[in-house]
């Protein structure tokens, strides 16, 4: 008895110390940091510096709500979802059909009624559709959020169909700023509406509630485990961020001031998602970088060629899934805690183990760059399909020098990742 | 009364032909999906690269349409060897997130070359004549090209089922979808089996692109414009099912048409409301396992 008192009294105050550690860990984490001021400071900024791009500014701000609706329920509770514009479009058509049809034009309570409406629409969707996971889950999110363009199109009498509802009037918000031209009040008006829910998301993310998401993403099996309702929290969470979607919608119309059913297109889900992944999920701020930077570029290439963009697109995406999975916050964060090379680079390059198997892989290498090398050396040069045997018979020196440059450059590419490779593999320095 | 049964009969033949095409571009999706779980947004991009290989090889080099079909479809299935090993196997492991946005940012760059090669506007294709105007099957005419693309279809089931069903690495390509480790752990290549469906599948696929051209043209946008209606005919009919696949096939392509010709103005909105019945009824479509 009196042994193990002795015994087990210092494991006993280590215990609670540890307890105690963790509980300061809990509550400092959701205590601002001042870095977090950065974005809203930034945000201000830009109403002074640009004073004439205050509508593309505003653009930024709704879909940065946008991102950050989808990330409550992608990056916290780990639901992919094919469908996010359904409750974007839904809140975006409340307001704009209460204002055309119902003459209801006062804008904040038109934001709390698109609110209401498509959280109600994610409530139902949700309920039924939350029982699913994988590809039943994107099939059935995705099915819905088509589903309710078609009937918008099929009551094409009330909604305007594809050509919409323009010219749409709202009041003054809170019956004081009028809308001016430059847009200056729809920013400042779309700040304070994203500040205000930011911080109401923030606070949800930091919640046992948060927690509880963050358990059924990482391992659902143990939350039903340990008598977690995760039915109910998904469904909890889904309404919330469908809320959240169709306040951002409602803003869209209201600063645009008209609305088409291209907001219910899977471009518009989609677009969301390519924005948040790539700001970086399950962080808050992705969504600010993501949406920024992606409308920024957007608004910057599309003007050279639409095509080029979408080409960029597509490259961003394929970039950032292959090598830079968390967003560009995550890259951030790396580069932070990044000290010196030494802590990363332990051996000297140069360890390759030439065997069979890797040179296969460095001549499959050299195949592939072979090929993107003759497709962009076509493209440079002649860039028409019906052209491509004239191509090889008239210049067949510059058909060979792409294809071999496309081939050395990603042999090479290659080499460089197998000796990064067979350094980071061995763990210890070579002998 | 003849009038309905006019109707009817149309319903059906084009609701089939239609039929025809889904099941023919959506089979390979279905067993690739059925092996690796993996969700390919891609799988459109590689029926429209098909479509646009016929589209080049019929009018700036002159080789007939049925050839080109063929050639179409043997290039795409080996190009997509090299999209599998180099862009899809490190994925295989992740998450449907992870691949959903590799796939979809494949389908962009897919769209945005082929816009930059072939622009915007669609394109058509020279038909030989055997395959133009009308047939007549003695109460009724129908056009020629969709009775064609309906027996090719029928054809291309018999082919498939033979060969699902039959040989041996239809045998092989069961097992694996069945349990992929049982299938591995008796010596069954699965990575080298799903490189092989794959190839097979995006042939396939360009093969369905290719037909397609002559029923709704072809723009770059096929490549996500008749994604939905493919990955919705795979779940549907369940992952990896042969079976499942012409049954869901057949079942949204005649519904589709219908809807189309009794209420024009509702645009695919049955084929959604039964895609979401089925799938909330049955999670893992007719055939799929859970």
């Amino acid at each position: 008895m009196a042994a193990s008192d002795t015994s087990s009294a210092p494991a006993a105050a280590g215990r609670i110390k540890a307890r105690a550690a963790a509980a300061e860990f809990l509550v400092r984490r959701d205590r601002f940091r001042p870095a977090e001021a950065l974005p809203w400071l930034i945000a201000i900024a830009a109403f002074f510096v640009f004073p004439d791009r205050m509508t593309f500014g505003s653009q930024v701000l709704v879909m940065i709500l946008f991102a950050i609706s989808l990330d409550l329920i992608l990056g916290y509770a780990g639901i992919v979802t094919l469908g996010h514009a359904a409750f974007f479009g839904v809140g975006a058509y409340t307001v704009g059909l209460a204002s055309a049809r119902l003459g209801w034009t006062e804008p904040i309570s038109g934001l709390f009624a698109a609110a209401i409406m498509a959280g109600l629409a994610g409530f139902i969707s949700g309920w039924f559709l939350l029982r699913y996971r994988g590809l039943t889950l994107l099939m059935l999110t995705l099915a819905t959020a088509i589903m309710i363009l078609e009937t918008g199109n099929f009551r094409s009498d009330i909604t305007g169909g594809y050509d919409g509802m323009p010219g749409l009037v709202f009041q003054p918000v809170l019956g004081l700023f009028e809308y001016d031209l430059y847009g200056r009040t729809n920013y400042l008006y779309a700040l304070a509406v994203l500040a205000v829910v930011f911080f109401f998301v923030r606070r949800i993310v930091y919640s046992p509630f948060g927690q509880a998401l963050t358990g059924i993403r990482e391992n659902v099996r143990r939350m039903h485990a340990i008598g977690s309702p995760v039915h109910r929290r998904l469904v909890t969470v889904y309404t919330i961020a469908a809320a959240i979607a169709g306040v951002a919608g409602a803003l869209f119309t209201q600063t645009n001031a008209y609305v088409t059913l291209t907001v219910f297109d899977f471009d518009t889900s989609a677009k969301v998602l390519v924005m948040l992944i790539l700001g970086g999920t399950g962080r808050l701020y992705g969504a600010f970088i993501g949406a920024a930077v992606y409308l920024i570029l957007e608004d910057h290439l599309s003007k050279l060629s639409p095509t080029f963009w979408q080409f960029g697109i597509g490259i961003l995406l394929l970039v950032t899934v292959l090598f830079a999975r968390r967003g560009i916050l995550g890259v951030m964060e790396d580069i932070g805690r990044f000290r010196s090379w030494k802590d990363r680079i332990r051996v000297k390059p140069g360890r390759i183990v030439w065997s069979r198997t890797q040179w296969k892989g460095i001549g499959m290498a050299a195949f592939d760059g072979a090929l993107i090398g003759l497709a962009v050396g076509f493209a440079a040069n002649v860039g028409r399909t019906d052209l491509l045997l004239a191509w090889f018979t008239t210049a067949p020196l510059s058909v060979l020098a792409w294809t071999a440059a496309g081939a050395a450059l990603v042999a090479a590419i290659n080499i460089g990742y197998l000796a990064y490779n067979e350094r980071s593999a061995s763990g210890s320095p070579p002998r | 009364m003849p009038q309905i049964a006019t109707i009817a009969v149309s319903i059906l033949f084009d609701g089939l032909a239609y039929a025809m095409f889904l099941f023919i571009t959506a089979v390979g999706l279905s067993v690739t999906m059925g092996l690796m779980n993996f969700v390919n947004l891609a799988h459109g991009a590689f029926a429209m690269a098909g479509g646009y290989f016929v589209v080049s090889l019929t009018q700036s080099y002159g080789v007939d349409f049925i050839s080109s079909l063929i050639i179409a479809s043997v290039l795409i299935g080996l190009i997509s060897i090299r999209f599998e090993r180099r862009l899809y196997r490190p994925l295989y492991k992740a998450g449907e997130l992870d691949q959903v946005l590799l796939t979809i940012g494949l389908a962009f760059m897919a769209i945005a070359a082929f816009t930059f090669f072939y622009g915007p506007i669609p394109k058509s294709v020279p038909l030989p004549a055997w395959l133009q105007g009308n047939v007549d099957l003695g109460f009724r005419a129908f056009p020629r090209y969709r009775a064609f693309l309906i027996v090719l279809g029928l054809f291309l089931v018999a082919v498939l089922w033979y060969g699902f069903e039959r040989t041996n690495i239809g045998a092989r390509i069961r097992a694996a979808v069945d349990n992929r480790r049982m299938a591995e752990s008796v010596g069954i290549n699965v990575d080298l089996l799903f490189t092989v469906t794959f190839a097979i599948g995006s042939g396939l696929a360009a093969l369905g692109g290719g037909l397609a051209i002559q029923l709704f043209g072809l723009t770059p946008y096929f490549a996500v414009l008749y994604l939905v209606l493919f990955l919705i005919v795979v779940a549907v009919g369940g992952l990896g099912s042969l079976k499942g696949t012409l049954m869901a096939a057949l079942l949204l392509g005649i519904v589709d048409t219908a809807g189309k010709y009794l209420v024009a103005e509702a645009g695919g909105f049955f084929i959604y409301v039964i895609t979401i019945i089925v799938l909330l009824l049955k999670p893992a479509g007719f055939y799929g396992r859970q």
